[in-house]
């Protein structure tokens, strides 16, 4: 039963990173591959409605964390004070700026702007970042954590961009999607390489492919195979991580008692396939290529 | 100074903090969910306005409340491992419940409400908010329980030094929480009604003002028809609010009986802190403020029986240290017994304003009667009433409860975090408090730039002399 909850909250990170992956990636580059209030709208916009829910995996995950794992929970996040306090503020002032942004004066955009950046590069860093000293306790493995997490969202959110998108925007961040991942492949080479798990040596695989095939043209292909690399990286981790969460702490020790599990388990087994599906429907609804004078035109309650 | 107090204090500014924006929410996000059904209902273009008007406030707002809900959720691991670690197993389950069930019905349906307006079937696209609201009242029906569980636990054992939960049920129905949940959430619904009867109020006086029709005159009659349309609108929003706040009010009466009879049983230190009851009494008196005292009152509240003997501060402190050992269990005093008070008089007063509202603008079509300027007027300065009132029902209800965080079974003081420096937390509470801070403005800024504008507003930031030059050119 530990071991089953384990791999749930596994699996809800995983969600986590791929879906605010992308999230993080599109924050963190829109100035990059945006020109103009219109294409940072449209931007933005391929973000715009599903964000939020995206970030709710996090707070699932968490969640989960608290009631399965009680000490492994109080421990993570203890043990990280500072680090899990940036992320927070991080969180909060990116989730203020994309709301927010449709509602200031223009003047006002530009700070609206760098929080949305700032908050979006933040915590895809400090989650590699605390990911990568949970496993080896060093100062190099945190920033080659950080680098690796905010490199792969980087390259997953401009991927999400030009598939989601029409026009200069697309193209633009067709060619910083493979710049950017051709850049980054020592980083990630390395830190998958360190991590030494058979999924982390798979993310390498679907790493090259999906730079690849953005190279080629194939944006779906592509997006694909960055979520693949993303959930194989998030597979080794975690992986790594058991039986031993945190140092000296086993997942056995930390767990909850078969009662509260149980319950959840059967809960949670009710409940989780409805909201899988109607997140999905949300992307079917938002399926649509955006152009820049379309997101202008749209009426919207924001 | 230690890490503990810092902890405490960071955890009490967050918190509230939190609950500024979450009641406006609940609340608010079902009048606008209503005021579109109303439209999709009649077809009336005025509940079209309304809704999008009111939908980009709650907007604005709801946007406060997500993130920092966020800090919430992190803060027991962080600043309070020893507590996380006793609870987790009973405490953490509603909490992963509430992410589970709703805050992803919460954020994905609003996230398709905002942008899904062209793209879904006009029924659908009410569903969403609907959907959207459910998320966020069943939120606080969780988060509600897991807090009752604090100051009454229930369906556990205590095993090797940690809570074990026996009976998830039990902790959902916890009479605490069946009393608490529809107190506070019907309290939200009085601070939403609070907030939109003091922008309709300004609406209509701000109509009232570009028509003349103050001070001069007293009815408007002869005011010409489109902006005697506009005054209708808002009185529609004013009325909408008014019944909202009506019945939400009786019910917080109601509950808040419910508490009352529940603080007497299960938490009587807090009931004596509230009333500054200093030994055991029977027939206790009540003051509704300081300094005047009805005879057997509050017996007759808290246990509906004139002669019940109520418990006193002095001797509750005494069984408690025969029962737990020496230390101090009374909380602190003066707040308690303000907060108290403030609760009761303010949330008494918005609920009494909404009632005189409604008979002050009772009829309906030609015999409609108008809301008088002096009314409107109440209703602006009103504003803080409510949120007052829940934030004091909300520190009593906290600071009610120390020293515990489990009442019976943990202390406060052996709940925080023991890796966690002063350093650390001094530092986090100074950041949270400079970003809340800038936050707050922030907020309330965009809330009263959007008030003053009014709805129908042009897009924002497209205007032409605006926009980067490069763009309009290669758009249009």
């Amino acid at each position: 039963m530990t071991t089953f909850w384990f791999i749930l909250i596994a699996f809800l990170w995983t969600g986590y990173f791929v879906l605010e992956g992308f999230d993080f990636g599109v924050g963190a580059l829109m100035p990059v591959l945006a020109r103009g209030e219109a294409e940072r709208r449209q931007v933005l916009r391929t973000i715009g409605p599903v964000w939020d829910g995206n970030e709710v995996w996090l707070i699932t995950a968490i969640g989960a964390m608290f009631a399965a794992f009680p000490a492994w929970y109080a421990g993570f996040l203890s043990q990280f004070y500072l680090a899990a306090v940036m992320v927070v503020l991080g969180l909060i002032v990116r989730g203020v700026g994309l709301e927010w942004r449709g509602k200031v004066r223009a003047k006002e955009t530009p700070l609206v702007d760098a929080a949305i950046v700032a908050g979006s590069v933040l915590p895809a860093f400090l989650w590699g970042a605390i990911f990568g000293n949970v496993l080896f306790a060093s100062a190099f493995a945190t920033v080659m954590g950080g680098l690796l997490s905010l490199g792969l969202a980087l390259v997953h959110g401009a991927v999400f961009v030009a598939l989601k998108t029409k026009g200069p925007v697309r193209a633009r961040a067709r060619e910083i999607a493979w710049v950017a991942g051709v850049v980054l492949v020592p980083v990630v080479a390395f830190a998958l390489w360190r991590l030494d798990a058979w999924p982390a040596y798979a993310a390498m695989a679907a790493y090259a492919a999906g730079v690849g095939l953005v190279w080629a043209g194939k944006e779906a292909w592509a997006f694909a195979c960055t979520a693949v690399t993303i959930v194989l990286t998030t597979a080794a981790t975690f992986l790594t991580l058991y039986p031993e969460p945190l140092p000296g702490l086993t997942v056995e020790s930390a767990a909850s008692a078969p009662y509260t599990l149980t319950v959840l388990t059967w809960i949670g087994l009710i409940a989780l396939p409805g909201v899988i599906a109607y997140q999905a429907w949300t992307y079917w609804v938002f399926r649509k290529r955006l152009t820049a004078p379309e997101v202008l035109l749209e009426s919207r309650s924001a | 100074m230690d890490a503990l107090d810092l902890a405490r204090w960071q955890f009490g500014v967050t918190t509230v903090y939190h609950f500024l924006f979450v009641p406006l929410t609940i609340g608010l996000g079902v009048f606008v969910a209503g005021l579109q059904t109303a439209w999709y209902r009649t077809g009336k273009e005025h509940y079209l306005t309304l809704t999008k008007f009111f939908g980009k406030l709650f907007l604005i707002n709801f946007a406060m409340g997500v993130v920092t809900g966020i800090v919430q959720e992190f803060q027991f691991g962080m600043n309070w491992s020893e507590y996380s670690i006793f609870v987790g197993d009973v405490f953490g389950a509603p909490l992963a419940l509430e992410a589970l069930l709703a805050f992803f019905l919460e954020s994905t349906f609003l996230g398709l409400w905002i942008f899904g307006w062209d793209k879904l079937p006009k029924k659908l696209h009410l569903a969403t908010i609907w959907a959207a609201v459910i998320g966020s009242n069943l939120s606080a029906y969780f988060i509600l329980a897991a807090n009752a569980w604090m100051k009454h636990p229930v369906g556990y054992e205590v095993v090797d030094g940690k809570a074990r939960m026996t009976d998830l049920w039990a902790v959902l129905t916890n009479s605490t929480a069946l009393a608490q949940v529809p107190h506070v959430v019907a309290g939200s619904f009085v601070v939403a009604g609070g907030f939109v009867l003091a922008v309709a109020g300004y609406r209509i006086l701000r109509e009232r003002n570009a028509t003349g029709l103050i001070p001069r005159k007293k009815d408007f009659s002869d005011v010409t028809m489109p902006m005697r349309r506009e005054v209708d609108m808002w009185r529609a929003a004013l009325r909408g609010a008014l019944v909202m706040t009506a019945l939400a009010g009786a019910i917080v009466a109601l509950t808040g009986d419910m508490s009352g009879q529940l603080l007497h049983t299960q938490q009587p230190m807090k009931l004596a802190a509230a009333e500054g009851l200093r030994h055991d009494t029977a027939g206790a008196p009540f003051s509704p403020v300081p300094g005047i005292e009805v005879p057997n009152m509050l017996s007759l509240l808290a246990a509906h029986d004139p002669n019940a003997t109520i418990q006193g501060i002095d001797d509750i402190q005494q069984r408690l240290v025969a029962q737990f050992g020496p230390g101090d269990y009374v909380p602190n005093l003066p707040i308690v017994y303000m907060s108290f008070r403030v609760m009761i008089v303010f949330g008494m007063a918005t609920v009494g304003l909404a009632f005189l509202g409604l008979f002050l603008t009772r009829g309906r079509g030609r015999r409609a009667r108008p809301v008088p300027t002096w009314f409107a007027r109440l209703c602006v300065l009103a504003l803080p009433l409510p949120i007052a009132a829940i934030i004091s029902g909300w520190l009593l209800s906290e600071i009610g409860r120390q020293p515990w965080t489990v009442q019976g079974e943990l202390l406060t003081a052996a709940s925080v975090s023991p890796g966690v420096s002063l350093t650390e937390v001094a530092i986090s509470l100074g950041l949270f408090t400079l970003v809340y801070g800038v936050l707050a403005v922030a907020e309330a800024v965009l809330l009263i730039r959007h008030v003053k504008a009014g709805p129908d507003e042009p897009m924002p930031a497209v205007a032409p002399d605006e926009t980067d030059r490069r763009v309009p050119t290669l758009m249009y």
